[in-house]
Parts: C-alpha cells; sequence; structure tokens
C-alpha cells in the first residue's frame, strides 16, 4: 500500500513536471522541471530495484546533460530565446492525434494481459551493482565496446563542432 | 504492490507529453529536451518489464540508452552552436539553410 502511495506521489510530479517543460515559456525553468523529471524517474527506479540505473540516471542526466543544456542557454542570448509558447492555431489536429494515441495506448494496456503481472516475490535478480556489472563485462562486453567508441566518437564531434573557425 | 500496467501507462503518459513538445514547440532547445523526455520514458518501460520478468536485459539496454542519449544531445548542442554562430535563429521554422 505505501508502494502505491509513493509511485502515484512519484508519477504525478513526474507528469506535472514534464507538462510544465512543454508549456514553460522561458527555456532554464524548462530545464529546470526536466531535472525534477528526471529525479522523480530516478526514484521510480529505485522503486523497481535498479539501484544503479537510478543512480546513473541522476549522474549522467541530471549531472551532465542537464548542465550541459544549461551552459548553451548561457551561450545563446536567452531574451531572444523568450518566444512564443506555441505556434497559434492550425495545430489542433496534432493534439487532437496525440489524445487519440495516448487513448490507443491506454486502452490496449489496460486491456491486455500485462495487468496480470504482478511483481515477483523473490526473483533471480537481486538488484545489486555486481549483476549489472558482471553482465555487462562478460556477456554484453562488445556492446560496451561498441558504445565507448560511439561516446570517443561524439566527444570528437562535439570539440570540433565548437571550434570557431570550420575548415 | 503496484502493477506492470501502471508503469507502462506512466511511460506512455510522458511519451505523449514528449511527443507534443516535439511537434507543437517551435524553440529548438525545448525540442532536445522533449526528446530526452521520450528517451526517458522508453527506460521506464524497460526497467520495469527488467523488474516484472526478472531479466537484467532490459536494465543493460537501458544503461545503453542512457549512453547514446548523452552522446546525442552533445552533438546536438554542438550543432546549435555552431548554428547560433553562423545564424541566430532558435525557431525551427526559420532555421531551413538545407530547404528540408
Amino acid at each position: 500500500m505505501a508502494e502505491q502511495i509513493f509511485f502515484f506521489v512519484f508519477a504525478i510530479l513526474a507528469v506535472g513536471s514534464a507538462i510544465a517543460v512543454v508549456s514553460l515559456r522561458n527555456p532554464v525553468h524548462s530545464v529546470i522541471s526536466l531535472m525534477v523529471c528526471f529525479l522523480q524517474m530516478a526514484a521510480l527506479f529505485v522503486m523497481l530495484r535498479s539501484p544503479f540505473i537510478a543512480v546513473v540516471q541522476v549522474f549522467v542526466y541530471v549531472g551532465a546533460v542537464l548542465v550541459l543544456f544549461l551552459f548553451v542557454i548561457m551561450m545563446l542570448d536567452i531574451a531572444k530565446a523568450g518566444m512564443e509558447r506555441f505556434v497559434s492555431g492550425g495545430k489542433l489536429w496534432v493534439i487532437a492525434l496525440l489524445g487519440a494515441l495516448l487513448l490507443e495506448m491506454v486502452l490496449m494496456i489496460s486491456r491486455s494481459r500485462l495487468s496480470a503481472i504482478t511483481a515477483p516475490a523473490a526473483g533471480r535478480l537481486t538488484g545489486t551493482v555486481r549483476e549489472v556489472g558482471e553482465a555487462l563485462f562478460t556477456k554484453y562486453i562488445l556492446p560496451f565496446e561498441v558504445v565507448s567508441l560511439i561516446l570517443l566518437v561524439a566527444l570528437l564531434g562535439a570539440i570540433v563542432l565548437g571550434r570557431k573557425e570550420l575548415r | 504492490m503496484v502493477p506492470l500496467s501502471w508503469y507502462i501507462i506512466l511511460s506512455a503518459l510522458l511519451f505523449i507529453i514528449g511527443t507534443a513538445g516535439v511537434l507543437l514547440r517551435r524553440n529548438i532547445l525545448i525540442i532536445l529536451m522533449s526528446l530526452e523526455l521520450i528517451l526517458n520514458s522508453v527506460n521506464i518501460n524497460l526497467v520495469a518489464f527488467s523488474y516484472f520478468l526478472q531479466d537484467l536485459r532490459g536494465q543493460i539496454f537501458s544503461i545503453f540508452v542512457i549512453t547514446i542519449a548523452a552522446a546525442e544531445v552533445a552533438i546536438a548542442l554542438g550543432i546549435l552552436i555552431a548554428l547560433v554562430r553562423n545564424k541566430a535563429a532558435l525557431n525551427v521554422d526559420e532555421i531551413q539553410t538545407m530547404k528540408g
């Protein structure tokens, strides 16, 4: 019962801050609400017994990605960036389409057999970091190396794109 | 206990909100943030299935998703800086150099 209450608190905060991200006018405020949303998601990951993912979420998203966003907003001209909130008119069909999509997804999920799956009492996973590390460095070592290569390329690309003159 | 379908509905809600941000907003920074929101909603799905089915693969996959999202943000913001340096425009409707 307590778990459900916590889930509702985190879920409502996450959805509310996500709506704030999309609807706020100032990009700085959007970044702050996105931070709130990501912290709620980290809490949900803890509730799902994945503490490593929660920590990575806080480190990578809140610690790195959002600070990067804030730096870029700081470099740009924020007064010029204070722009219209939504494009006026002609976009009602987008909202209608998204509402229909949401309705369809919720209907499909609630009618499917997914709701019959309950949480395992004592499963195989212990939820420790050791488990994730062992899997990552034995069975999934090739994707791990590929991802590290992708990160290296992204680093080089960001440096090349950020230089003053492109030749 | 929290059933699996609640997590999936929450992730669907966040996905829809992120998609609305991409489709409705014209500020390129907000569009990038909405993309992050979409990727994170998928992560909730993956981790929820990983826990309920007791399978580690969901967690591993979500680690890779987070890594690729970080790389994507670095590149996207680099492109954004280069773009603003050449032509001060944050509205995606004004960025049409490639006639897309």
